[in-house]
């Protein structure tokens, strides 16, 4: 089982906080888990299709290139702006 | 809160003056503190501003906020070091976040404190939406505030 999280404007944008995805063998790295997302439809393709995409892996700052592991949480959000 | 160095999130006002007693009180030897506060501004861009919802990423917020000020406690030699940050909405003028640091002398104190606003700015998990008086919209990150805490990373 993977964990899969979005906040802010993408969160909005898909109009889904998190999702619960049955693990694939094949998702060796965050990368993989992102090109299925965007698979999910011109929706997904178009909100994840973002040169300033960010992501976390198990809660720490992580990219693209990342490994992936079964029961992992993955959250992608767009740029902070806390302050 | 508890020792010489902690963080929080809070969906209850600031209250800077017991923030800043608690940092005294936390750090009774140290010769300098400086504290910042940050407001949510009445207006931006010349856009009316009611207040701002502040998303963040429980678990991960709180993690990172640690992992800052241990950071800037590498860095240079502290007394102590408390960093507070509001979620949830935030009326314009009220107190979105406060960092305080004590040290032994101002230097150490001033740069460690600019230094974990720059570091909160583009690293911690929060995101702001812009409540106006008819609509709403999710603030940008800014490329200025990348290039402030680029200065620290070099």
């Amino acid at each position: 089982m993977l964990s899969v999280r979005f906040f802010a404007s993408l969160r909005e944008r898909l109009d889904c906080a998190a999702l619960t995805l049955d693990w694939q063998p094949e998702w060796a790295c965050i990368g993989d888990l992102h090109a299925a997302l965007m698979a999910r439809g011109p929706l997904w393709a178009e909100a994840l299709d973002k040169p300033d995409l960010r992501c976390a892996r198990n809660q720490q700052v992580a990219d693209l290139q990342a490994p992936l592991e079964d029961g992992d949480e993955v959250a992608f959000f767009p740029p902070v702006t806390g302050g | 809160m508890s020792g010489r160095f902690w963080s929080r999130v809070q969906t209850s006002a600031l209250d800077p003056a017991a923030l800043e007693q608690a940092l005294a009180a936390a750090s009774p030897e140290a010769g300098a503190a400086v504290t910042f506060i940050g407001r949510v501004r009445g207006q931006d861009g010349g856009r009316e501003v009611a207040g701002l919802e502040l998303e963040h990423y429980p678990g991960m917020t709180e993690a990172s906020l640690a992992a800052l000020i241990d950071r800037v406690r590498e860095r240079w030699t502290l007394a102590a070091a408390a960093v507070v940050h509001r979620v949830g909405f935030v009326a314009a003028g009220e107190c979105i976040v406060w960092v305080g640091v004590s040290a032994a002398h101002r230097a150490d104190a001033f740069a460690a404190c600019e230094c974990l606003m720059d570091y909160l700015k583009t690293e911690a998990p929060f995101w702001k939406k812009e409540h106006g008086p008819v609509a709403a919209r999710w603030v940008e990150a800014r490329r200025a505030d990348e290039q402030r805490a680029a200065r620290w990373r070099r």
